[in-house]
């Protein structure tokens, strides 16, 4: 039988504001355990959580930046559960009243536009971490994670395959980062998704029985995790089995997924009105500000280079999928103003770097106006683009200027013409079979002429000059 | 009405360990505290808008501005066991 697959996914991301959502504590990642922590984030009695109003604005951001209806009225709820990460014993969450609702953001996967609605987006703490203690077989409680902010973004079920469920969190990622609501490291935690699954025959209105797998905090986790998923509610439903309902983990060092123990997931979370916090009513001024004040959305962003700068639509798109890519983009052409140079650099250069050294858009070993002068460097003839080339791996490995690394190295294109003539003279002189089998009408020769001169000159021949020089010679 | 039951289901979600007797115990406990809290029902709430708070304020909100947080000794001395470090429990499933 065929199936279809059906797909909802449930974003987790922490918010960048400097404090906790319910104590004045820091945020920052990486401080000593236990040391970003007080009576309220540690769940001590009669602490009083008061709420952070960065978190209401960057969560309301983050629902007008996806089409949501944001609530003029809402509140918070405890959802109950017992686990050591959670010190209170529950959660602070919102239950039936989330600060946004009813949004959607439009995704593009091989060329077909899709529209994936997003139900609602609410705000909650994030739990502790636990660590598995190597001295006494124990477990490690470090609650410096403990309530800092996160929102959580629902998707309505309106995914069909891995691809989109990508190019979904892609898209979130992109706004987000945009918005300047979450730094969205997923290696660090701070973006992370749970996803829903099931299947379900090939025309039939009614969804089959899901599954979800929580926590996956990489484009390549979410991928794999489904595509492991589809394929084993496949082989039960083909075997005549049934498809339980359960949470489930991803292991992806194995690239497997398995199913957490009933006992871990008997959640019944008993959700109830916060007493502690009280409602939070949003006015349309307050609301009307906000929107005024978005900064430009990745839509927009692309819209301007392919109808300002001229880029074609798939350059564009991969320029503004991630906004620290797209202010490089922008701080580099700023300073040299040439935007399809740079673009090609990026597309080509760029992005293999990146990802060979694994760093973010904003971690490159060099800056945007590093890049713009090694550019500036070929547009006025200093060097060649082949030169450019090693030029800009040597700023890859020591970050230095492209102009003081030219200098150092003594790559400084050749254009005197009679400097290249003699060359020219020489290697056609040595040549003769070449020559003769451009004037029988070879073309390759002269390839390989040219070819022999910038050997010659060690790449530092201008090529202009050269091909000239060289045609002049054979006529 | 509370049967034992639900008892022995919130004590299962909060790791609890009751003994017969005590379950016992707690479902009568209960059973007294459910009774009075319903008594609210005998109220004739027609015309009152529904709310969950009983004051009425909102937006009680703080600055995003960092305080010091507090003695990491002080925070772990309340634990029952820890490394210096971190709060220290029997092995979970990590
Ligand atoms: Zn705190």
């Amino acid at each position: 039988m065929e199936y279809e697959v059906v797909i909802g996914l449930e974003v987790h991301a922490e918010l960048s504001t400097k404090t906790k959502i319910y104590c004045g504590c820091s945020t920052e990642f990486g401080g000593a355990p236990n040391t970003h922590c007080c009576p309220v984030c540690t769940g001590m009695p009669g602490a009083l959580p008061v709420l952070n109003e960065k978190v209401v604005e960057y969560a309301v951001k983050a629902g007008l930046a996806t089409g949501c209806t944001i609530a003029r009225e809402s509140k918070q709820d405890r959802k109950n559960y017992f686990y050591p990460d959670t010190p209170r014993a529950y959660q602070i969450s919102q239950f039936d009243l989330p600060l946004c609702e009813h949004g959607k953001i439009d995704i593009n996967t091989d060329g077909l536009e899709k529209t994936i609605g997003i139900t609602r987006i609410h705000i909650e703490d994030d739990a502790g971490k636990l660590a598995h203690d190597n001295y006494t077989g124990g477990t490690l409680v470090d609650l410096n994670r403990a309530g800092v902010p996160l929102i959580e973004i629902v998707s309505e079920p309106d995914m069909r395959s891995a691809a989109e469920a990508v190019a979904y969190v892609e898209k979130l990622k992109g706004i987000l980062e945009y918005i300047g609501v979450s730094d969205c490291k997923m290696q660090e935690g701070s973006l992370r998704a749970d996803v829903n699954l099931s299947l379900r025959p090939v025309g039939s209105e009614k969804f089959g029985t899901r599954t979800e797998t929580k926590n996956l905090n990489s484009f390549r986790a979410i991928a794999r995790s489904i595509e492991f998923e589809i394929a084993r509610q496949k082989e039960v439903l083909e075997s005549g089995g049934t498809v339980y309902q359960e949470t489930r983990r991803w292991d992806d060092e194995k690239g497997e997924g398995y199913a957490m123990r009933t006992k871990e997931e008997a959640h019944d979370y008993r959700y109830f009105p916060e007493p502690d916090l009280m409602p939070i009513r949003l006015s349309e001024e307050y609301i009307h500000h906000i929107e005024e004040h978005l900064p430009e959305l990745p839509e927009s962003r692309k819209a301007r280079y392919m109808n300002e700068l001229g880029l074609p639509e798939y350059d564009a798109g991969i320029l503004t999928s991630s906004k620290h890519l797209s202010d490089f983009f922008e701080a580099a052409t700023a300073a040299c103003g040439n935007a399809k140079a740079v673009s090609n650099w990026i597309m080509v250069d760029i992005i293999r770097v990146a990802r060979e050294l694994g760093v973010e858009y904003d971690a490159l070993p060099f800056t945007p106006v590093q890049l713009a002068g090694l550019i500036k460097l070929i547009d006025n003839g200093t060097i060649s683009s082949k030169i450019a080339k090693e030029v800009f791996e040597e700023m890859v490995n020591t970050s230095k200027d492209p102009e003081k690394i030219v200098e150092e190295k003594g790559l400084v294109q050749i254009s005197d013409e009679s400097a290249i003539k003699e060359v020219v003279d020489r290697i056609v002189a040595a040549n003769p079979q070449s020559v003769a089998d451009y004037k029988a009408g070879k073309d390759r020769a002269l390839g390989f002429l040219v070819g022999q001169c910038m050997k010659e000159m060690k790449g530092k021949g201008n090529p202009q000059i050269l091909n000239k020089l060289i045609l002049e010679h054979l006529q | 009405m509370i049967s034992k039951e639900e008892i022995k289901h919130i004590a299962d979600l909060s790791m609890l360990n009751l003994s017969e007797a005590e379950i016992e115990k707690y479902t009568e406990n209960m059973k007294d505290i459910v009774e009075f809290a319903n008594s609210i029902n005998s109220l004739d709430t027609d015309g009152v808008t529904e709310s969950a708070f009983a004051l009425d304020s909102y937006n009680v909100f703080r600055k995003d501005e960092i305080k010091e947080s507090f003695d990491r000794d002080l925070l772990l001395s309340n634990a029952p066991s820890s490394n210096g470090e971190a709060y220290s429990l029997p092995s979970m499933t990590v």
